[in-house]
This record gives structure tokens, C-alpha cells and sequence, in this order.
């Protein structure tokens, strides 16, 4: 796959060079295998064919076209514009409640347990916050549990209760008991959903109402394919979520979806998964993104070839 | 329903009465094909069979590109689906039948392996399932949940013990059992780990000292919303294991699994299951001709 991105890009930039300038033609022959790699890293289809427009349109307002390394300047006006389109700053999380709710939101296997509890281990090491972990997954087998061994494991107390089957009486009841018990931030982990799913919709947003959050934060695998905008879009038309966790990027993934989720629903991502342990997470960097994206060392190298 | 017809409404407009498929049909199938997780490689030779076939047949109408679109991407998938199998079986002769569950995070493994021996049980097979997950927290409980819910025995040991060791228990107890078939639950792992990869293929060489051609079949789990990605975790786990055949998870929501379309092509690997849900008959016997139909709709 990935020598694949890098001989298209040569090809295209061999285009490029061949021609010395930058003219409608080959601007739009080179677009073309940049918009294929976007495609080959997972960016949603209409995402990146609106992504090569505007960088047609910026090549082609430019004084690109006169340059003596075009092929230079258009992969700097491709970064460019990918680092803009990931987000400028990066993004905190609001910890000004008291306590400060944090909800947990996302498909089936996207890495929300894991990432409530490497969250709690951060805000209680690094913030020095007493953090509460709420178990509101009542349907996945062993569930509870799970939160319960990643509780013992960073030493941060976990709210459950086995027989009660209301996510949203159980959310509620941890919010008093954090309050009583003095914890100031407040994290509940919920069950995987699909967008599609009305009834657990409706759930979340129920829950989402009773606690009314701080942060809500949509949590998804960065391996996700063309549906990662339909599934944030959903999510968001719900939720209206804070911001976005990226997890399993430890992987070798391009995770094109971070780009599609933020052009479509245009929150920033906040967080980084990078591993199962509890210390992998990370705060999210825009341009490392684009790079990876796009393979920019590849692209970098070549150009320094060219 | 409706996005399915206005695409072949679309491309019958686009086609009626050429003898050669033109620009906008094939750009209306490119977005089908990509947005489903196709691939563009996969896209790109999807759409010259039907140029070729296009150019020699010389189609009609609308009914006929339909036809020719579902074989031809089928044609992909079939080479490696020659069996066709159309219930929940495995192969009399081996006994027990070793089934390991292998792939990357989150993917459903456990989910899957609980659903197949739901199925198997059905069919009368006295099954055991095998808690090679020593890693992930409750990964244990989880599939000690399932063995209750189908009611089967499970082997495990605790926490953090050596997943070799659990597999050649299982193997053991099996044996010991007579039963019909054993499946082995393992941590997810990502593909480009190599020290967790090496541990799989440490587990199944474990497993040999018991059952001399175990594992019979290595099913390699893919998250149905994964994408391209999917194609680099076929190709390290079939490095580690050999993988014989794939499980699809999560195509009960929006998200079409095409990325399998291109993998059973170049691997030749067979697509064996699908899941549709977190229940426990949310399992399916693969079926090209419907898969393929779900990206039109
Ligand atoms: N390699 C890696 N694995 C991760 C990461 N985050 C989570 N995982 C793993 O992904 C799998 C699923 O994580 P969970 O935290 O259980 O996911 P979830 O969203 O809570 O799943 P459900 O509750 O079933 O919806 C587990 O095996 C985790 O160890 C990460 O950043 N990197
Ligand atoms: N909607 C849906 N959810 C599924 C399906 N298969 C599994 N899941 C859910 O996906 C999540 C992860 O499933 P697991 O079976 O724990 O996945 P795993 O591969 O064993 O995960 P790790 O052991 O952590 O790597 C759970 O919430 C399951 O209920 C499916 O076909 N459809
Ligand atoms: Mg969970
Ligand atoms: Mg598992």
C-alpha cells in the first residue's frame, strides 16, 4: 500500500517536473493521485475530492504556476492545507465543574473503556484530580468487570451498580455518590452503539441530558473506513460531542478518517490513543496527523529527490 | 431501498442506448465501490472487467449492467468461495476440530467465537472453548459469559499466565473430553507488533503437541467499518498464522466491509461469517450475492 502512495506521487510529480510549470493540465493530473491517496488512507470520498478543489483553486490563484519547483510548492500547499483542515490549536478538556462530567461515546469496540480509564489515570497524575469512573454499560458481557480491572489497575475508585439495568439512573446516582465522596471529575464510560440504533440513540441522549456533561467525547478506532463520517455525523446530530478520541494509532493506519470526522462535524480532536496500557495517550498534533495522512515523509523525500 | 434504485435509475440514464460504458456511469460506481471500503486498487479492476465485458457483450438496459456489476465483483470474491457453504459446519474427520480466533483490537473475536459455538452446539457438536486471552482486563469473565450463555465448558487460567499454556490445556481437556470441536479465544493484537505476533505463532505451535495438525482453521476477525487497513492486518496475521479464513463483524450498521472484497482476492482466503449484531444468533453464513447487493442500497 504504501509504496504504492509513494510511486504515484513520483509519477505524478515526475509529471510535474517534466513540465517545469504548473498548468491547468497537470495540476489537475497531479490532484488526481493525491486525491487516490487520500482515498488509500481512508478519507471519506466526498471529503477528499473536496480537499483536491480547494487545492486546485489555491495552485491555480497562485503564482504556483510560475514557480521553478512546482512540484515543491504543491506538496507544501497539499500539507498546508491538510494541516489546516486537521485543526490549528491543540485542544484541553474543561475541567471547570464540580465535579466535571465526562461522557463517553461511540461504536462497538472503539476503545472507550480502555480510554476511561488511561483519561482517569491522567487527570489523576498529571491534574491531580480525584476521578470517578462510572460503569454504564449494562448489555456487553463482563463489562462492569472490565471497568472494575482497569479501576484496580490505576487506583481510581469505580461507581458501579450489577443489577441495575438504567444506564441513566446509574449515571445519576454516581454523580451524587462523587459528590458526596469528594471527586471532581466524574467519567462515564457507556455501552458501544451504532448510530443507526435508535433505541440505544436514544439512551445515550438520555444520559447525556440527566448528567448534562462538561465534555462529551466520541470515541472512534482510527483504522475506520469511508462510514467514519456517517457514524460522527450521527453521533454529533445527537450529542453535539466536544471533541474527538482517536484511538489505536499505535497501529500502522493512515487513520484518513480523523480528516473526513473533522471536516464533517468540525470538532477538534483532543486525544490520542496509542497503545492498550494505560499510559499510552497522547494530545493530538494536527501537522503529525497530516503527515501521516498523506505519507509526508515519503512525499518529502521524494521532493528532496526531484 | 430508495439510494439503490436512484443509482441504477441514474445509471440507466447514463447507459441507455451506448454500447460503451461512459464517464458518469463509471463515476457513479466508483463512489459506490470506494464508499463501501473497496479500495481504489480493487475499484479500478472491478471497473475494467466491466468495460471489457461491457465492450464484448454490448448491454441493454439497466437490468442487464445490474447483472453484470453483482458477477463481476463477485467474480473477485468466488475463487476462494468456490464451497458456497450455506449452514454452520465443520469437517467430520478431525476431531477435535481446532479453531483459532485471531485479529487486531476490538474486532469482535470474542463476540464471534461465542455466536459460533452457539451455532455448532445447535448442530449437536460437543464443543470447548479456550480462554487464551490472558491480556486484555476481563477479557476472561467475557468469554466465561458466553460458555454460560450457549452452555459449554470453557478452560482457562488466570490473569497474565502464558497463552500457549491456555491453548494446550484446552487441547488437553478436549481430548480428554472427546469433544467435537475447540475454539481459542486470543488477545487482540496489532499487526504490526511484532513480539504479540510472534506469541500467536508461539500458540499454535503449542497446540500442535497435543493435535498434531492444529489448527485446523485460523479465522481472522475484520471490524465490517474497518478500512483500507484491513488489508495490511490480512497480510501480517496470514505471516504469523496462515490464515485459512475470514469472520466480517459489525455489518449490522451503516459501515459495507468492501475492504474484504480485494483481500479474499489477493489472498485467497474465503470469507466464512458474518456478524449482524451483538446477539447471540447474530451470526451468518457468508453469502457473495447478498454482500455484494448491500452497497447498492
Ligand atoms: N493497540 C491499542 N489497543 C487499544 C487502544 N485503545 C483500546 N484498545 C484495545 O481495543 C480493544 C477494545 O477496547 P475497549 O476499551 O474495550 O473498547 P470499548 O469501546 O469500550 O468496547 P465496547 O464497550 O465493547 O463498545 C481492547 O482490546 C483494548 O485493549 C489503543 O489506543 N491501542
Ligand atoms: N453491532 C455489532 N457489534 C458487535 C458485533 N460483533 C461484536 N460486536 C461488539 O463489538 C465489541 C467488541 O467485541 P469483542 O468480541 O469483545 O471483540 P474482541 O475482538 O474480542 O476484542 P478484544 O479481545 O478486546 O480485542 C463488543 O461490544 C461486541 O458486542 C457485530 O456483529 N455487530
Ligand atoms: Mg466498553
Ligand atoms: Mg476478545
Amino acid at each position: 500500500m504504501f509504496d504504492n502512495l509513494s510511486d504515484k506521487l513520483d509519477k505524478a510529480l515526475h509529471v510535474l517536473k517534466g513540465h517545469g510549470q504548473i498548468t491547468e493540465v497537470n495540476v489537475a493530473e497531479t490532484l488526481k493521485e493525491v486525491r487516490r491517496a487520500l482515498l488509500d488512507a481512508d478519507v471519506n470520498f466526498k471529503t477528499a475530492k473536496a480537499f483536491t478543489n480547494t487545492v486546485k483553486e489555491k495552485a491555480m490563484g497562485q503564482d504556483v504556476l510560475t514557480s521553478l519547483k512546482p512540484g515543491q510548492l504543491m506538496v507544501k500547499l497539499v500539507k498546508d492545507e491538510l494541516t489546516t483542515l486537521m485543526g490549528g490549536e491543540t485542544a484541553g478538556i474543561d475541567l471547570s465543574g464540580n465535579p466535571s462530567i465526562i461522557l463517553m461515546s461511540g461504536l462497538q469496540g472503539s476503545g472507550k473503556t480502555t480510554f476511561s480509564g488511561k483519561l482517569a489515570n491522567y487527570l489523576k497524575n498529571k491534574k491531580t484530580k480525584k476521578p470517578l469512573l462510572v460503569a454504564c454499560d449494562v448489555y456487553r458481557p463482563a463489562a462492569i468487570d472490565q471497568l472494575h480491572v482497569v479501576g484496580e489497575q490505576i487506583g481510581v475508585e469505580v461507581f458501579s451498580d450489577k443489577g441495575n439495568q438504567d444506564p441513566v439512573a446509574i449515571a445519576t446516582a454516581a454523580i451524587a455518590h462523587a459528590k458526596e465522596n469528594g471527586h471532581n471529575v466524574v467519567i462515564v464510560d457507556t455501552a458501544g452503539r451504532l448510530a443507526i440504533d435508535e433505541q440505544m440513540m436514544t439512551e445515550i441522549s438520555n444520559i447525556h441530558k440527566a448528567i448534562q456533561p462538561q465534555e462529551t467525547l466520541f470515541v472512534v478506532d482510527s483504522m475506520t473506513g469511508q462510514d467514519a463520517v456517517n457514524t460522527a455525523k450521527a453521533f454529533n446530530d445527537v450529542l453535539n460531542f466536544d471533541g474527538v478520541v482517536l484511538t489505536k494509532l499505535d497501529g500502522d493506519t493512515r487513520g484518513g478518517a480523523a480528516l473526513s470526522i473533522k471536516s464533517v462535524v468540525d470538532k477538534p480532536i483532543k486525544f490520542i490513543g496509542t497503545g492498550e496500557k494505560m499510559e499510552a495517550v497522547d494530545v493530538f498534533h494536527p501537522s503529525r496527523m497530516a503527515d501521516r495522512i498523506l505519507g509526508m515523509g515519503d512525499v518529502v523525500s521524494l521532493v528532496e529527490r526531484a | 431501498e430508495k439510494s439503490k434504485s436512484s443509482f441504477f435509475n441514474k445509471l440507466g440514464k447514463a447507459v441507455a442506448g451506448k454500447s460503451k460504458v461512459d464517464d458518469e456511469v463509471l463515476d457513479n460506481l466508483e463512489e459506490v465501490l470506494v464508499t463501501s471500503d473497496v479500495g481504489v486498487n480493487t475499484t479500478l479492476k472491478v471497473i475494467e472487467r466491466i468495460e471489457e465485458r461491457v465492450a464484448k457483450d454490448k448491454y441493454l438496459g439497466t437490468d442487464e449492467l445490474n447483472q453484470i456489476l453483482r458477477e463481476e465483483i463477485a467474480a473477485l470474491l468466488s475463487e476462494t468461495n468456490i464451497g458456497e457453504e450455506t449452514d454452520f459446519t465443520v469437517p467430520a474427520d478431525k476431531k477435535p476440530y481446532v479453531l483459532m480466533v485471531v485479529g487486531v483490537n476490538g474486532v469482535g473475536k470474542t463476540t464471534t467465537i461465542g455466536k459460533l459455538a452457539y451455532q455448532f452446539k445447535k448442530k449437536g457438536k460437543k464443543v470447548v472453548l479456550g480462554a487464551a486471552d490472558t491480556f486484555r482486563a476481563a477479557a476472561i469473565d467475557q468469554l466465561q459469559v458466553w460458555a454460560d450463555r450457549v452452555d459449554v465448558p470453557i478452560v482457562k487460567q488466570s490473569m497474565g499466565s502464558d497463552p500457549a499454556s491456555v491453548a494446550f490445556d484446552t487441547l488437553k481437556s478436549a481430548m480428554a473430553q472427546e469433544a467435537d470441536v475447540v475454539i481459542i479465544d486470543t488477545a487482540g493484537r496489532l499487526h504490526n507488533k511484532v513480539n504479540l505476533m510472534n506469541e500467536l505463532t508461539k500458540v499454535k505451535r503449542v497446540m500442535q503437541k497435543v493435535v498434531g495438525d492444529a489448527p485446523h482453521d485460523v479465522l481472522l476477525v475484520l471490524d465490517g467499518s474497518t478500512g483500507q487497513n484491513a488489508f495490511e492486518q490480512a497480510k501480517q496475521f496470514t505471516k504469523a498464522t496462515e490464515v485459512t479464513s475470514l469472520a466480517v463483524t459489525k455489518l449490522d450498521g451503516t459501515a459495507k466491509g468492501g475492504v474484504v472484497i480485494g483481500i479474499s482476492d489477493q489472498f485467497k482466503i474465503p470469507v466464512k461469517y458474518i456478524g449482524v449484531g451483538e446477539g447471540i444468533e447474530d451470526l451468518q453464513v457468508f453469502n457473495k450475492f447478498e454482500f455484494v447487493d448491500s452497497f447498492f442500497r
